[in-house]
């Protein structure tokens, strides 16, 4: 692998990371807790749309996340041939 | 059968399943015995993952804290989940192409540092041992409510069954039991919660459920209803926020940053074949945990319903709204008996008032009621009963009692199998095969492992006789220990490769010293009682920030700290940089480059 190479998986991996972590940040901080009250004014079944990213919506993020990040990384690997066999 | 009788069969029955199995696959060889041999299935170590990790807090105390804290409840939720992202993006890849046994030997191989390697084998016993006293008092929980005996007896037959389990089963054995701990330990859990859903909603669904209207006829939805009945009582509504904003943030990240910096989880991520599986498990247990954590809030909010309601069962004011001490359920009784339930007529009117007596306003005019209220009489509620106490506070069959019985234990023994596994490993690899006593064979390396176990369940089970706080709580601090020593010196070891010896053991070092001391300041020293410095109320917190919550700036402090010296001092030696260009990417053996 050259070292051209190698950068530029890293820093594709690195441009992925930086896209999911802002939604998880996103998703748990924010609607879950720093804009909770303004969420919470807007119904989602018989929750408040606030409370429910914090004690349901953001655990099903998180799980999306990880799979997203998991095929990503898989294809990025091929692209640059440092698959495991 | 009686309900006692039905609870020895059920739990009787798990016990020979679990020892059976850890008989079945008995480690050999160190390689089986601290990673499986690496031959484990990404979803098989998802699930094992899963029980690994859910503890007994998760199972027996996270939705009773949720039931009485309401949305505030909600950092457990996120701070116990969100880490899995964290995990799976930032570290568990890298470390298993790193390929080695415990995560203080790739501190100290990428550190190049002994000391550096004995600094991580001692932030991982301190929050290792933390984190074991809760699984100590959960166990002791479970069996007082199951032998109906004394809690502490609890403890000592849980050392003693924890005992004979950590010993029989390595990684291998402790892989394939937590697989089955976890089949018990969601059946107990969704159960009795799409029983109790059904009842209060008519959907059979929990995460739905605690979004939908009650079906007895109120026409409200559940959580409004919830909010209804606790304000009527003075206690503040279950939606709304209670804590500040700040503290809930810090909180939930030191749970996040713990999780992700927690030993006993990070090695689970060693025992698959490839990176990549090691990328698909993290999301795999994620999934299994979901499962639990997206029921956890119904089950506490419909208990909190249930028990609100037992005791309030009419308008409150009127007297006859108000349950009857001689009329009270049976569960209420046996509980009382493991000493987690108590009451008090304080008012000697024969019946029960629950309400908050803290709240003036509200305390003041039920003391001008008919029969006057002249404060709580449910003196004690323990939240763990929650959990344990919830099918018999809904009225739910007695199998589904035994099943929840058996649940807690095997959250408990699962929990305590990982640490254990984490901590023994730690002694028997880290410091003597790899410091003290090099020369040793791999069949003593074994013996001094499995001799370590013993000497940390007495010391666990001795912490677990006297804890500092409810089982969730004392959790909660060796999460802000992971989250200050362990994960910012594993994350800048793979993200930055400039950082260095001198680095890690001062980055080490000043975040685990900062996060200690403010933890001890308010708990007290080695959590003493009377030796605290400051009484632990939100009034003495630096900025309102609570001792459980500051372990994410005990993470900063690390991260600061390492950078600074990282770059004042010498860059780290060329093959150490070729080690961190070949733990990024994925193919190729971590094997060889590691030996250099």
């Amino acid at each position: 692998m050259t070292p051209e190479n190698r950068a530029a998986y890293w820093s594709a991996n690195l441009r992925l990371l930086i896209v999911l972590l802002t939604i998880w940040f996103l998703v748990s901080y924010g609607f879950g807790i720093f804009l909770v009250d303004t969420l919470n004014t807007i119904p989602l079944g018989g929750y408040k749309l606030g409370f429910w990213f914090a004690q349901q919506g953001s655990m099903y993020c998180f799980v999306v996340l990880i799979f997203i990040y998991a095929i990503r990384m898989g294809q990025l690997d091929r692209k640059f041939d440092v698959h495991e066999d | 059968m009686d309900l006692q009788t039905l609870t020895f069969v059920v739990v009787g029955a798990t016990f020979v399943l679990y020892i059976g199995i850890a008989i079945w696959a008995r480690a050999s060889t160190t390689g089986e015995f601290y990673v499986a041999g690496k031959g484990v299935h990404p979803v098989a170590n998802g699930m094992a993952t899963a029980a690994d990790w859910m503890s007994a807090a998760s199972f027996i105390s996270m939705a009773g804290l949720i039931a009485f804290m309401g949305y505030d409840g909600s950092v457990y939720l996120m701070g116990w989940t969100g880490g899995y992202v964290l995990l799976a993006l930032l570290l568990a890849p890298y470390l298993r192409k790193f390929g080695k046994f415990t995560v203080p030997e790739f501190v100290g191989d990428r550190y190049y540092s002994q000391t550096a390697r004995i600094v991580a084998v001692l932030c991982l016993i301190v929050a290792s041992i933390t984190y074991v006293i809760g699984q100590m008092k959960g166990v002791g929980v479970a069996f007082s409510r199951f032998l109906e005996v004394d809690f502490s007896v609890g403890v000592f037959v849980g050392m003693g069954i924890v005992f004979i389990y950590a010993v029989l089963g390595g990684m291998k054995g402790i892989t394939y039991t937590q697989i089955a701990q976890y089949c018990v330990l969601i059946f107990a859990y969704t159960i009795p919660a799409i029983f109790i859903s059904l009842t209060l909603t008519g959907n059979p669904v929990p995460q739905i459920g605690l979004g939908s209207h009650m079906v007895d006829g109120s026409g409200m939805t559940l959580l409004d209803k919830l909010d209804q009945v606790v304000t009527d009582l003075g206690f503040s509504a279950y939606t709304a926020q209670k804590g500040s904003s700040l503290n809930m943030f810090l909180l939930t990240l030191s749970l996040m940053i713990g999780t992700a910096g927690l030993p006993h989880v990070i090695i689970r991520f060693f025992t698959v074949p490839k990176v990549a599986d090691a990328r698909y498990s993290a999301g795999w247990a994620l999934v299994f945990i979901a499962i639990l954590y997206t029921t956890a809030p119904a089950v506490g909010a419909m208990a909190r319903l249930n028990f609100v309601d037992t005791i309030q069962n009419g308008p409150v004011g009127e007297e006859s709204s108000n349950i009857e001490i001689a009329n009270l359920p049976e569960w209420m009784n046996r509980w009382r008996s493991t000493g987690l339930l108590e009451w008090e007529d304080k008012n000697h009117d024969g019946r029960i008032e629950y309400y908050d007596d803290k709240n003036k306003e509200f305390a003041a005019k039920a003391a001008g009621f008919e029969v006057p209220w002249e404060g709580n009489e449910m003196t004690k509620v323990d939240r763990d009963i929650m959990v344990l106490a919830n099918p018999e506070i809904a009225k739910l069959p007695d199998w589904v009692i035994a099943l929840v019985a058996a649940g807690g234990l095997a959250a408990a023994l699962s929990t305590a199998a990982g640490l254990l596994l984490a901590i023994a490993s730690a002694i028997s690899h880290d410091l003597l095969k790899g410091v003290f006593t090099k020369g040793i064979s791999e069949k003593t390396e074994l013996m001094a492992g499995r001799l370590s176990m013993t000497g940390v369940i007495l010391v666990a089970g001795y912490l677990g006789l006297h804890p500092p706080g409810f089982a969730a709580q004392v959790v909660a601090l060796a999460f802000g220990l992971a989250a200050s020593s362990i994960f910012p010196v594993l994350m800048m070891g793979i993200f930055d490769k400039r950082a260095n010896r001198a680095g890690a053991i001062w980055g080490m070092l000043s975040g685990l010293f900062f996060t200690l001391v403010y933890i001890f300041w308010f708990k007290g020293w080695l959590f003493i009682p009377g030796t605290e410095m400051a009484a632990n109320t939100p009034d003495n917190w630096v900025l309102g920030i609570s001792p459980e919550a500051i372990g994410a700036v005990g993470a900063l402090v690390n991260f600061v700290v390492a950078f600074i010296v990282s770059r004042a001092t010498a860059a780290p030696p060329e093959h150490i940089q070729h080690l961190v260009e070949d733990i990024r990417i994925p193919k190729g053996s971590g094997e060889a480059v590691a030996a250099h």
